[in-house]
C-alpha cells in the first residue's frame, strides 16, 4: 500500500515538474511547481516523518503563493498575462540537468546504504525536534540570526527611504512621514 | 468518516441562518423562518443558474482555486475531536489543520486570478496581504496550545485540559485564534478580499456552482475554526453530567454564535492597516503568551 502511494506521488510530482516547463503562463507554472512540492511533502509523510511532510506542504503553499505574486510582478511582459516560455539557455541547461541527474542516479546505486538496526520510534516528530534542538542547537541559533540579518539587510538595501526620510533631519518628527499609514497610528 | 463533514455542513448552515437573522434585525426587519429560507434558496438557485463565461479565463486554475477552499475546510476537521472520537487523530493534527488552512491562500489567489478580471485579481491579492498579516499571530496561538499540552496531537491537547482549560491561562492565544478564524473565512471584519468596494473582489465573477462552493467554503471555514477552538482552548469534550459529544457540540455552537455575533460588530479592516496591528501588537503579545506557557510547563516539570 505504502509503496503504491509512494510511487504514485513520485509520478505525479514528476508530471507536475514537467508541467512547470511546458506551461505558457506564469501562474500555471508556479502552481504546477507547488503541486510537485506538495507531492514531495506527501512522500516524506509516507516515509514516516509526518511532521516534516505536513510542514513542507504548509510552507510550500505559502511560499509559492508569495512567489507567484513576485514572479508575475517582475515578468517581462506587462502583468504577466501574455503567454511565455520557461525555457532559457536550452543546450546548457539540458547538459547540466543531464549531468546532475546522472550523478544523482549513480550515487543512489553506489552509496553503501546502511541496514536498519532496531525498530522505528513511535513518534518521529519528537526525534526530529531532539536532533534539531539538541546537539544542533547552536547551528539552529546561528542559522536563525543569519536568516534574520539577511532579511533585514535585503529590506534595507531595497528601500529607497531611510530613517531620516521618515523622522526628519533631527530624527524628531512625530508621527513619521510614511507613504502609507498603518493600523496603530504611528 | 462521513459524520465529520455532515456536522461541518450542519454547523455552517446554522451559522448562515444565524447571520441571516442578525442581518434582518440589523436592518429592522422581522426575523422569521421565511427570511432564513429565502437565504437558503440561494443554494438551488446557484445550482441551476447558468454559469457566466468570460473571455480568456484560466478555467483550470479558477476551478481549482474555488474547489480548494471548501475541500480544505472539510479536510481540516478530520483531525478535530468530536467528543472523544476523531476521524484521524494524527500525531501532528495541529500542523495538519494549519496546513489545510494555508491552502485557502492558494485557493483564493487562484480564484482571483482565474477569471481574468481586474476586480477578482485585486481581491485575490488582498487575501494574500491579509494572510501575511493574520497567519503568524495565528501560528503562535496554535503553538501556545501545543506547548501547553507538549503535543501536536489534538487528543493530547484535550487530555491536558482535564483540569484547567487553556482559555484561562492563554486568553491572548484564544482571541488571536478567533480573529484568525474570521480572517481565513474572510468574513466580517476580514471580508476585505470580497469587499463591496471591489464589486465583490474574489466573488466578483464567480457564478453558479462555483459561487456556491466559494461561499460555502467561507462558512465551512468559519465552522471548522470554531470547532478547532474547542479542543484547543475550551477543554474539548470535557465537562460535567452531559456526554462528551454533547459538550463538544455545545461549545462549538457557542463559539460559532460568538463569531457570528462579533462579525457584525466590527467594521471591515484594510489589510495594510491590519498588517501593522498584527506585526507590531499581536505578534509580540502572542510571543509573550508562548513564553509564559513555556515557563509554566517548565516549572510544572520541576525543571
Amino acid at each position: 500500500m505504502d509503496a503504491v502511494v509512494l510511487w504514485s506521488l513520485g509520478v505525479v510530482a514528476l508530471a507536475c515538474a514537467v508541467a512547470v516547463f511546458v506551461c505558457d503562463s506564469m501562474a500555471r507554472a508556479t502552481f504546477a511547481l507547488l503541486g510537485s512540492l506538495v507531492c514531495v511533502g506527501g512522500v516524506v509523510l509516507v516515509l514516516g516523518l509526518p511532521y516534516l511532510g505536513v510542514v513542507i506542504v504548509l510552507m510550500m503553499v505559502m511560499e509559492m503563493v508569495v512567489m507567484a505574486v513576485f514572479m508575475i510582478a517582475y515578468m517581462m511582459n506587462p502583468a504577466g498575462l501574455m503567454p511565455m516560455s520557461m525555457l532559457h539557455n536550452q543546450r546548457g541547461a539540458l547538459a547540466l540537468s543531464a549531468a546532475v541527474f546522472a550523478s544523482l542516479t549513480a550515487a543512489v546505486f553506489l552509496v553503501p546504504w546502511p541496514h536498519r538496526r532496531g525498530s522505528p520510534p513511535r513518534d518521529t516528530t519528537f526525534q526530529v525536534g531532539k536532533a534539531l534542538m539538541g546537539e544542533q542547537m547552536l547551528t539552529m541559533i546561528v542559522l536563525g540570526f543569519v536568516l534574520l540579518a539577511t532579511m533585514v539587510a535585503a529590506t534595507v538595501l531595497a528601500l529607497r527611504r531611510g530613517r531620516y526620510d521618515r523622522l526628519g533631519d533631527g530624527l524628531d518628527r512625530r508621527p513619521a512621514r510614511d507613504p502609507a499609514g498603518g493600523g496603530v497610528g504611528r | 468518516m462521513l459524520l465529520a463533514p455532515a456536522l461541518l455542513v450542519t454547523g455552517a448552515l446554522l451559522a448562515v441562518a444565524a447571520d441571516t437573522c442578525a442581518a434582518a434585525q440589523h436592518a429592522g426587519r422581522r426575523r422569521s423562518l421565511g427570511t432564513v429560507g429565502r437565504r437558503l434558496l440561494e443554494v438551488p438557485r446557484l445550482l441551476t443558474a447558468q454559469p457566466r463565461t468570460l473571455p480568456a479565463a484560466d478555467r483550470l486554475l479558477w476551478r481549482l482555486g474555488v474547489i480548494v477552499v471548501p475541500v480544505g475546510a472539510v479536510l481540516s476537521v478530520l483531525v478535530v475531536p468530536f467528543g472523544h472520537r476523531t476521524v484521524a487523530d494524527l500525531s501532528v493534527g495541529l500542523v495538519w489543520f494549519n496546513a489545510m488552512e494555508v491552502l485557502t491562500w492558494a485557493g483564493l489567489w487562484l480564484a482571483g486570478w482565474g477569471p481574468n478580471s481586474a476586480f477578482s485579481l485585486v481581491g485575490g491579492y488582498r487575501f494574500v496581504a491579509q494572510g501575511l498579516a493574520y497567519e503568524l499571530p495565528l501560528m503562535f496561538a496554535l503553538i501556545s496550545a501545543a506547548t501547553g499540552a507538549q503535543s501536536l496531537r489534538l487528543g493530547d491537547v484535550v487530555a491536558a485540559q482535564s483540569g484547567l482549560w487553556f482559555v484561562v491561562w492563554m486568553p491572548v492565544a484564544f482571541l488571536v485564534h478567533l480573529a484568525g478564524v474570521l480572517a481565513f473565512a474572510f468574513l466580517g471584519p476580514f471580508a476585505y478580499p470580497a469587499g463591496r468596494d471591489l464589486a465583490g473582489g474574489v466573488l466578483a465573477e464567480v457564478s453558479g456552482v462555483d459561487r456556491l462552493l466559494l461561499q460555502a467554503g467561507r462558512w465551512l471555514w468559519l465552522t471548522a475554526g470554531a470547532a478547532m477552538a474547542v479542543p484547543l482552548f475550551l477543554g474539548g469534550g470535557n465537562g460535567p453530567v452531559l456526554p462528551a459529544w454533547a459538550w463538544s457540540l455545545f461549545k462549538t455552537l457557542a463559539v460559532l454564535g460568538l463569531l457570528v455575533y462579533g462579525m457584525r460588530r466590527v467594521p471591515v479592516v484594510r489589510a495594510d492597516r491590519y498588517v501593522e496591528l498584527a506585526w507590531l501588537v499581536l505578534m509580540p503579545l502572542t510571543m509573550v503568551q508562548v513564553l509564559a506557557v513555556a515557563l509554566v510547563v517548565l516549572v510544572r516539570q520541576g525543571g
